[in-house]
């Protein structure tokens, strides 16, 4: 299936201000394969996909496509040579059609220069979004879609240049199986027809399905290339980190007292007659397909969009929680599922963001306040430059890690954990799932939301599982599988 | 080192490069007359500037300042006639008529949820017509000698300055020392996250808007005293002076990155070009086409040191 090298990437470097982010990085990509492209967060995946679709110049090295040695400055010379990219932060115009997002800058025109045809526009959208087996109408706004809706949508936007080369982030962390099989066909189609795709992905399972060939970068440096077939899943991660993980199983004496408890909450249209204890000491999971309304349900314990009806006692006693600072004051601490959007003040330092939940009294005591952050910073192993770094500079799963830290410093008894390690590489995971762990082990009862079903079954102690806004079923996560929760989660 | 220290140095560098070059073009600059005269030029606008850093810090916007000045400026001064009030009475009421205006801001663009420019916008218009209904339309002259001497000197130094210094401090305490002023970044920077943090939102926006209100006041007041009159079309356009300060002081129009430090250095920098220009026989004219190029100079400047 694989031909001739499309892509040829030479001695390639890139340094950002206080970080060699790449040295002397290599790639092949052939013509009609799926190349897979591993390493840890900060190992220079991002930097190398970023320069190859024109968002970042490189220092130093040679990029060649279809034999022609490139320098894409921009996106739009990146795209106009046929390399597409799906990026993992999704970019929607939040407020203009489906059909507009994904015909957006090369709209069709008829009977002069600039005037959209608005049909041909809405056609061209229907046909790509087929090839997809979406169903989504092309008129519907953006903003009015889920998730994994705007993610196929982004995806159907790239398709629509019919690139030569078609770089995937993450594409399949918001999507449902169903949607990650649609997509996968989709893949397996444009390999036919001589495709180059680099796929980017922190699911093993479906990188050793879809990958021809594996490239693995560590600390900015070109590791390994092998292919697919003569790796396997700890060999893999052994050359990501450069050691051997190995998984932390939960041994707990669970079950203390509750902590929490939740009777019959109510948000019409998101969630309705939830009820449940979460004990001290208690890793509880949340399972439950995107929609299931699992996020919804634990902002409103937290305050942030609090339930119409229903009740929550904190330690045994009633507590009206209409706000984060009441969620704080009552010891619930939230870790949400959108760090960039409710996690962190990105243009913000290190510090400040840890902190910032956690301030007492009318002074900051600065001095206090470091101390607190340097402490953390060591607690959490963060990878900075030092405490006044802004947050935005950092890679995802450090990003992740002060989120964490920054929750933890309020102190709570009970904490929400609303898809942990989302986007974060195979290391900074393990340390999260030990840190769960620890956290339990100290009496901290956990709720904790997850969609990637092995996380919960690893981690969890008993499990809830949610569908279209009610619990289906609570089941023992040491004697259950993901098929059974699969079936309780799936719509009927 | 932090970003924000970094500009603010390339700024400092910037300002007193260009007063060595005016020294050396006009011995006459670099005497204590003038510069007390520069000093005396940018107390107002810096007055403001500061007040507004707040505002823009939350990523909010403040077009009614200019108004609010004339309207405390007349309001004061129909308290400061000769022998009418002791001296506090038309100073803390002026300061107070700033300060509800910003608070009036405040709950729109918090508890209305109007966009911030749409509500100072309705406020710059309110505002004037409220200046124009309290003096009839006409300057307020004939004021008390104890309340024009705030617009002059005590002890050779100029008193506008003197409150400029005070309320820079001030500023400059909240923002760097108490939880609000960090809750004022953290606001700007991610509002939602802000709120996630168990921040009051509304709350400490309310205090930025309030706060800017207030420094429009104290303008008003010091203006009328060095002016000796309360004139309900001062301060036109005064608003977008102070954004300009601030801004080619490196905080961002879009909230959570700035300082006072660098708004101080800004209306310093316009101040001292201002005053240059003079010396030089420049006509206004001139002036505001320099001005202008500055602003905008220096904000391209500051997206270039981003960018590297």
């Amino acid at each position: 299936m694989s031909g001739a090298p499309i892509l040829q990437v030479r001695n390639l470097c890139k340094a950002f201000p206080g970080v060699q982010a790449l040295t002397d990085v290599r790639l092949d990509v052939a013509a009609g394969s799926v190349h897979a492209l591993m390493g840890e967060n900060g190992a220079g995946k991002s930097t190398l996909m970023k320069i190859l679709c024109g968002l970042h110049t490189a220092d130093a090295g040679e990029i060649r496509f279809k034999g022609q040695p490139i320098r894409a400055s921009s996106p739009h010379e990146a795209l106009r040579r046929g390399i597409a990219m799906i990026h993992q932060e999704l970019l929607p115009f939040p407020n203009l059609s489906v059909a507009a997002n994904i015909g957006m800058g090369r709209e069709p025109t008829r009977w002069f220069p600039g005037w959209i045809d608005q049909a041909a526009l809405a056609r061209d959208a229907t046909r790509v979004l087929a090839r997809l087996a979406c169903p989504l109408a092309p008129q519907r706004r953006m903003k009015d879609l889920s998730v994994a809706e705007m993610q196929t949508v982004e995806i159907a936007k790239a398709l629509a240049y019919e690139p030569g080369l078609l770089i995937m982030d993450e594409p399949t962390s918001a999507l449902s199986e169903r949607e990650v099989e649609a997509l996968f066909s989709v893949i397996r189609e444009l390999q036919q027809r001589g495709v180059a795709i680099i796929y980017i992905s922190h699911k093993m399972d479906e990188i050793f399905r879809i990958a021809d060939t594996i490239t693995v970068l560590r600390d900015g440096r070109h590791i390994a290339t092998r292919p697919a077939s003569e790796l396997n899943e700890p060999q893999l991660i052994s050359l990501m980190v450069g050691r051997d993980l190995a998984p932390t199983p939960a041994a707990r004496d669970s079950r203390g007292d509750p902590a929490l408890e939740v009777h019959r909450l109510t948000q019409p249209g998101k969630f309705r007659d939830v009820s449940f204890t979460l004990h001290r000491g208690e890793i509880l999971g949340l399972a439950g397909l995107m929609g299931a309304g699992r996020t919804d349900l634990v902002n409103a314990i937290y305050g942030l969009a609090p339930a119409s009806s229903g009740a929550i006692r904190v330690h045994g006693k009633d507590v009206k929680i209409t706000n984060p600072a009441a969620a704080i004051a009552a010891g619930i601490g939230l870790v949400s599922e959108d760090r960039k959007q409710f996690g962190l003040v990105l243009p913000m330092s290190v510090q400040h963001n840890l902190t910032l939940s956690s301030l007492r009294g009318r002074w900051i005591d600065q001095r206090r306040e470091r101390a607190l952050a340097d402490a953390q910073i060591r607690a959490f192993a963060l990878k900075v430059t030092g405490r006044h770094q802004a947050v935005v500079h950092l890679s995802g799963g450090n990003q992740q890690k002060v989120v964490l830290a920054k929750a933890l410093l309020t102190e709570p008894d009970i904490l929400i954990l609303d898809e942990p390690t989302r986007g974060i590489d195979i290391g900074a995971k393990a340390e999260i799932y030990a840190l769960i762990n620890r956290l339990a082990g100290a009496g901290k009862a956990v709720l904790l939301v997850s969609s990637e079903l092995p996380e919960l079954l690893l981690l969890s102690d008993r499990l809830l599982v949610m569908r279209e806004g009610t619990v289906t079923a609570e089941l023992d996560s040491h004697q259950t599988s993901q098929e059974q929760i699969l079936i309780f989660a799936m719509p009927a | 080192m932090r970003a924000s220290s970094i500009k603010s140095w390339g700024l400092a560098i910037a300002l007193v490069a260009i007063s060595l070059a005016l020294s050396f073009a006009k011995p006459t600059f670099l005497t204590v007359p003038n510069l007390l005269n520069v000093m005396r030029q940018i107390s107002i606008n810096g007055i403001l500037a500061v007040g507004v850093t707040y505002v823009l810090l939350t990523g909010g916007v403040d077009l009614s300042l200019g108004s609010l000045v004339a309207l405390s400026g007349v309001v004061a001064a129909t308290l400061a006639h000769p022998n009418q009030h002791a001296l506090a009475v038309p100073v803390l009421v002026g300061v107070l008529t700033g300060t509800l205006c910003g608070a009036v801001n405040g709950l729109v663009v918090t508890h209305g949820k109007v966009a911030p420019f749409i509500a100072t916008l309705g406020m710059m218009t309110v505002a004037r017509g409220l200046a124009l209904v309290v003096s009839g339309g006409r300057p307020v002259s004939n004021l008390g000698a104890e309340f024009t001497r705030l617009g002059g000197d005590v002890a050779g130094l100029p008193i506008p300055l003197m409150v400029l210094a005070g309320i820079a401090l001030l500023a400059f305490v909240v923002l760097r020392n108490l939880r609000l002023g960090r809750y004022v970044y953290a606001i700007g920077g991610n509002e939602a996250a802000a709120r996630a943090s168990g921040i009051d939102v509304a709350a400490v926006k309310l205090f930025a808007y309030s706060a800017c209100g207030a420094t429009a006041g104290v303008a008003g007041v010091v203006l009328a005293a060095r002016v000796t009159t309360g004139q309900p079309n001062a301060g036109v356009g005064y608003e977008l002076d102070a954004i300009a300060a601030v801004v080619i002081g490196g905080t961002s129009l879009s909230g959570g990155v700035g300082g006072i430090g660098g708004t101080i250095l800004g209306a310093l920098l316009i101040g001292v070009i201002n005053n240059g220009l003079d010396l030089l026989n420049v006509t206004s004219y001139y002036q505001a086409i320099v001005k202008g190029i500055i602003i905008v100079g220096a904000v391209w400047l500051d997206r270039q040191q981003n960018k590297s």
